[in-house]
């Protein structure tokens, strides 16, 4: 009895909310789920700098809330749910495990756009955006083939997954392109986030030889291992990095979503809003790369900008043909690129990568 | 000079009025420090403990505190016994994943099947996992004198690396495009647990963590093992003497908490959550703890404790994003709330009372 | 698979760089359970150290000064957790826990201002020509100063618990605390000052790991080691070399597992991520014929007129 009541006024209240606000106020709210602390000064601290952004760029047109630390699961529905009740129009979930509960949600709130970063599932009302990482890859990998004497190149992932995955075999590619002689050594640290063990994994990594270290996690842990080491090359990760700059860090990858953050909170303003697919890169501008220092040779750095420009143009894709598979089989003819499904969901290596990935 | 002196018997009308007492405390120091943040400290302490009971959608929020609560409540039942009993097991985190892990294995290995036999079937086997993974320290604390608290705890780890193979092989969704995590059980009809009544909060999860709180205050009340477990606790050698197995005391201790923890896992995995991810686990497991003791380890205690715990991270996600706060800062409200709901416990079992001080 | 790769002489230094900040951390854990004590704290402690530390480090630009800040920020934390247990006679257990959790929480709001900031450099000792010695060279003379210092710690505790005076009051206070009473020792002053030794060893630990580990500030940046710590303790039957040993078996067996991974042993990764825990469980087993057992009144509560 008393269940069915108040069932029936969620139903009501749920139905008239969303109506009611999605022409009852002035400003735009926009809301952001972050799956970390700000401070972790990685994934979503990244997130974060392009929630202010945003605030910056459209000033008094714009509301942004965020709740930070959520977890996956039935926490997350329950503050995606509660921004929408609060009359939120917009909200960015920027992990993958809200992929489930945005679309729960959403069917909700058929009123309120929503953003789902790095996730397949689309509905009227939920985008997916995610960043081209590997095309930043692609010129790390280049200019640590060109730079290591080791010929080794350690690879710190976190868990294997195919954002990952996609990341070694596009570094490892274009290492190989720059110097046919690179190994690459990879460690799983088997955790999203604990920079002790990315310090031990990268000391581990210079002690058998590495003297180019890339890094899949966030951490400054490898930056400080390498400048102990005194002779070992390594790339900002999510972030800049450039308090290790101009050595041993050369270069970076950075998240850049203000761009992207800004393009479609303007959309909802001007109601141009429609449910898409982003998959951007270099080009875009989600993904940064940082200045290449000056422990860069000229010309190799060269070479970087130039691959830089031709991927930025879409003249060049980092997953060109001919390429094998590890097992020897072909995976793209020569002059083929590889298409967003397969790359979407790559679980296997390239040709010349050693090891197994963990299943 | 104030000096404490020590109730016969503990107080009932403190035991109600410390909690209060403790609250309000919590509302002066917690404002302050939202003050300190640049907060209205009375707007943000009513959006953490109003909003959520008696605001405008509190239709939405208060079945979220059944959902948020019931698996702290259900573990927490669980090690109170063994709390009682001075059996300590900390490592229900461990338990709950893989209560999770075997009852979702089961629903996923009949997957497409329909069969009104699942969703039992997975219930046992959740059971059977968290009661499993119990049994290791429990039986080497009987057969080797082991200390339980260290294989327990050490158990959670090894328990979360299996999490994340899982999420990440045996039992990856083989249409997620290589992305980890299993297939959602939402959407699988004879795994799901869904709720009882829409829109309630109510799922089977709930309903356990009652009957468990039914039945663990019919134990420690009536029965003659509950006996054992409260003289255990309080006077070991008295126990032995009254023909108390402490073996056995170890394993019913461990097993019930790892079985309960167990399903706390399953439930969550198949109705809430949906899904086995590498981050499936979020800590019900250690705040369990936190609830046991909150609650005096008392069954009725630990369910109140479990929904005001509920209520403080619901609470507080909402001030998060309505008031600007930092998690963080909610994070320091409920370890302040803590500290004053155990500091003025003391007036529970003690009073104060002036004069001086008998030499000791 | 090229185990060659593998340096036994720089994964053992490595290994005690690693196992550092549990070191540290257990040996005052060690302290206070043997005051009768049982601080769950220890994450919260380590963390707030790990913050301040690295807070004032940067702002002095002296790691050293860093380091002692660490180890009073821990030590007035951990004095809320003595104010809690000794004067309020509240469960140590649960106070322990919410003291990670407030820990954790005040950590990430002192430490706004520190996320991407780079810390200054603790510089190694130089111990001049035996630092280029082969083997012991990188093993004993190639550490920094901390390092040092918890290994005399290790030393210090031990020697002060078994030889002194202050040992044996201590030890007397956590074996029966009515009887030490009894005795005329001041029990609650014994047991408050054993929380916060603890309190500072834990805080600077997690300095260990914000200022010379990573080094860098982030949010729960000390991502569990206080648990293992507190494991360490029961794994040591409360004995401080056993301590050491703890320490650097955990943190070799993580080390190792890094190698192999890195020399491409073809054991499955989760299996090697899973094996530091598994592998302290056998060893525990194994020592578990030793019955030496834990404080008498370790966790129990002490009322002088109770």
């Amino acid at each position: 009895m008393k269940f069915t009541t108040l069932l029936a006024s969620a139903a009501v209240a749920l139905g008239l909310g969303a109506a009611a606000y999605a022409d009852g106020h002035e400003k735009t709210k926009v809301g952001f789920v972050y799956v970390g602390p700000i401070g972790d000064g990685g994934w979503t601290y990244e997130h974060d700098k392009g929630r202010l952004a945003v605030e910056e760029a459209l000033g008094d047109k714009v509301d942004t809330v965020y709740v930070e630390n959520v977890a996956e699961g039935p926490d997350s529905e329950r503050v995606m749910t509660q921004m929408a009740l609060d009359g939120a129009d917009l909200i960015f979930t920027t992990s993958f495990g809200y992929m489930d509960p945005t679309i729960n949600v959403a069917a909700k709130f058929p009123n309120v756009k929503f953003e789902h970063a790095t996730g397949y599932k689309r509905a009227d009302n939920v985008s997916t955006y995610s960043a081209r990482f590997y095309e930043g890859r692609a010129i790390q990998g280049h200019i640590a083939g060109k730079m290591t004497k080791s010929n080794i190149i350690g690879y710190i992932g976190s868990y294997p997954i195919p954002e990952v995955i996609r990341g070694i075999n596009s570094a490892f590619i274009h290492a190989r392109k720059a110097n046919p002689d690179v190994q690459f050594k990879i460690v799983w640290a088997y955790t999203w986030f604990d920079p002790a063990k990315e310090a031990d994994a990268a000391k581990v990594l210079i002690e058998q030889g590495a003297d180019v270290v890339l890094q899949h996690t966030d951490s400054t842990a490898p930056q400080a291992a390498a400048q102990e080491a005194g002779n070992v090359v390594t790339f900002g990760q999510a972030s800049d990095m450039g308090q290790y700059a101009p050595f041993p860090r050369v270069s970076s990858i950075i998240d850049d979503w203000a761009p992207y953050y800004i393009a479609r909170t303007q959309a909802v303003i001007d109601g141009t809003w429609e449910s898409t697919d982003t998959w951007d890169g270099i080009g875009a501008g989600m993904v940064g790369i940082g200045e290449i220092s000056d422990a860069v040779p000229a010309d190799v750095k060269a070479e970087a900008l130039a691959l830089k420009a031709s991927l930025a143009d879409g003249s060049y894709h980092a997953f060109t043909g001919p390429l094998n598979k590890q097992d020897g089989s072909a995976f793209l003819a020569d002059g083929e690129v590889a298409d967003d499904g397969t790359l979407a969901g790559m679980n296997f290596y390239v040709e010349g990568i050693e090891g197994d990935i963990p299943q | 000079m104030i000096r404490l002196e020590k109730r016969p018997q503990p107080s009932r009308a403190f035991a109600w009025a410390t909690p209060l007492l403790a609250v309000l405390a919590t509302f002066f120091f917690g404002g302050l420090l939202f003050a300190v943040l640049g907060k209205d400290p009375i707007q943000s302490i009513l959006t953490i403990f109003w909003q959520p009971l008696f605001g405008e959608f509190s239709f939405f929020y208060r079945p979220q505190l059944l959902i948020k609560g019931a698996p702290l409540v259900l573990i927490a039942i669980g090690l109170s016994l063994g709390f009682r009993a001075g059996i300590w097991n900390i490592g229900a985190e461990g338990q709950y994943i893989m209560g999770a892990l075997f009852g979702a294995g089961v629903g996923l290995a009949f997957y497409p099947a329909e069969s009104a036999l699942i969703f039992p079937a997975m219930v046992l086997a959740g059971a059977f996992g968290g009661w499993i993974w119990a049994m290791i320290p429990a039986v080497l604390k009987v057969r080797f004198g082991t200390n339980e608290i260290l294989v327990s705890l050490m158990l959670v780890y090894v328990a979360e690396q299996f999490l994340a193979s899982m999420s990440l092989g045996l039992m990856k969704n083989p249409e997620g495009f290589g992305f980890p995590g299993s297939r959602n059980l939402q959407q699988y009809p004879s795994a799901h647990n869904a709720e009882l009544i829409t829109g309630s909060g109510m799922h089977w999860g709930v309903v356990f963590a009652m009957i468990a709180v039914i039945f663990a205050y019919v134990l420690l009340t009536r029965h003659r093992l509950g006996f054992a477990v409260r003289v255990t606790g309080e006077a070991p050698r008295a126990a032995k003497f009254s023909g108390v197995n402490p073996g056995r005391l170890i394993l019913f201790c461990l097993g019930t908490s790892g079985m309960l923890a167990g399903l706390a896992g399953l439930f969550e995995v198949s109705g809430p959550s949906g899904q086995v991810t590498i981050d499936f686990n979020t800590g019900y497991g250690f705040t369990a703890i936190i609830v046991a003791f909150l609650g005096r380890l008392h069954p009725i205690g630990i369910v109140l404790a479990g929904l005001l715990m509920a209520l403080t991270y619901i609470g507080g996600d909402i001030a998060q994003s309505q008031l600007g706060l930092p998690a963080a800062a909610i994070q320091v409200f409920q370890g302040m709330l803590l500290f004053f709901l155990l500091a003025f416990d003391l007036f529970t079992n003690y009073r104060l009372r002036t004069g001086r001080t008998e030499a000791a | 698979m090229d185990l060659s790769a593998i340096n036994p002489i720089l994964l053992i230094a490595a290994l005690m760089s690693a196992a550092t900040p549990i070191l540290l951390a257990a040996t005052g854990e060690l302290v206070v359970e043997k005051a009768g004590i049982l601080n769950l704290g220890v994450e919260g402690m380590m963390i707030i150290g790990a913050i301040c530390g690295f807070a004032v480090a940067v702002e002095s630009g002296s790691p050293v000064t860093g380091f002692v800040a660490a180890a009073a920020g821990g030590a007035v934390l951990s004095l809320l957790f003595a104010l809690l247990t000794q004067l309020t006679l509240a469960n140590q257990v649960a106070s322990g826990l919410a003291l990670t959790l407030f820990g954790l929480g005040l950590s990430a709001l002192l430490g706004q201002g520190y996320v991407g900031v780079k810390p200054p450099s603790m510089p190694d000792i130089s111990f001049g020509f035996l630092s280029d010695l082969p083997v012991i060279g990188p093993i004993i003379f190639g550490h920094d100063p901390v390092l040092y210092f918890g290994l005399m710690l290790v030393a210090a505790v031990w020697a002060v618990l078994r030889f002194t005076r202050a040992g044996l009051v201590l030890r007397a206070v956590g074996e029966n605390h009515d009887a030490a009473h009894a005795l005329g020792y001041k029990v609650i002053r014994v047991r408050t000052l054993a929380i916060m030794f603890g309190g500072a060893c834990a805080g600077m630990g997690g300095a260990y790991i914000s200022l010379i580990r990573v080094p860098q500030w982030t949010e729960g940046m000390t991502a569990g080691v206080g648990w293992i710590a507190l494991a360490l303790v029961v794994f040591a039957s409360w004995k401080p070399w056993r301590v050491l040993l703890g320490a650097y078996l955990f943190g070799g067996i993580t080390q190792l597992q890094l190698n192999l991974q890195g020399a491409g042993v073809a054991i499955p990764v989760e299996y090697l991520a899973m094996s530091p825990y598994l592998i302290t469980i056998v060893v525990l087993v194994i020592l578990s014929a030793d019955k030496s057992a834990a404080p008498g009144s370790l966790g129990r509560p002490f009322h002088a007129s109770g």
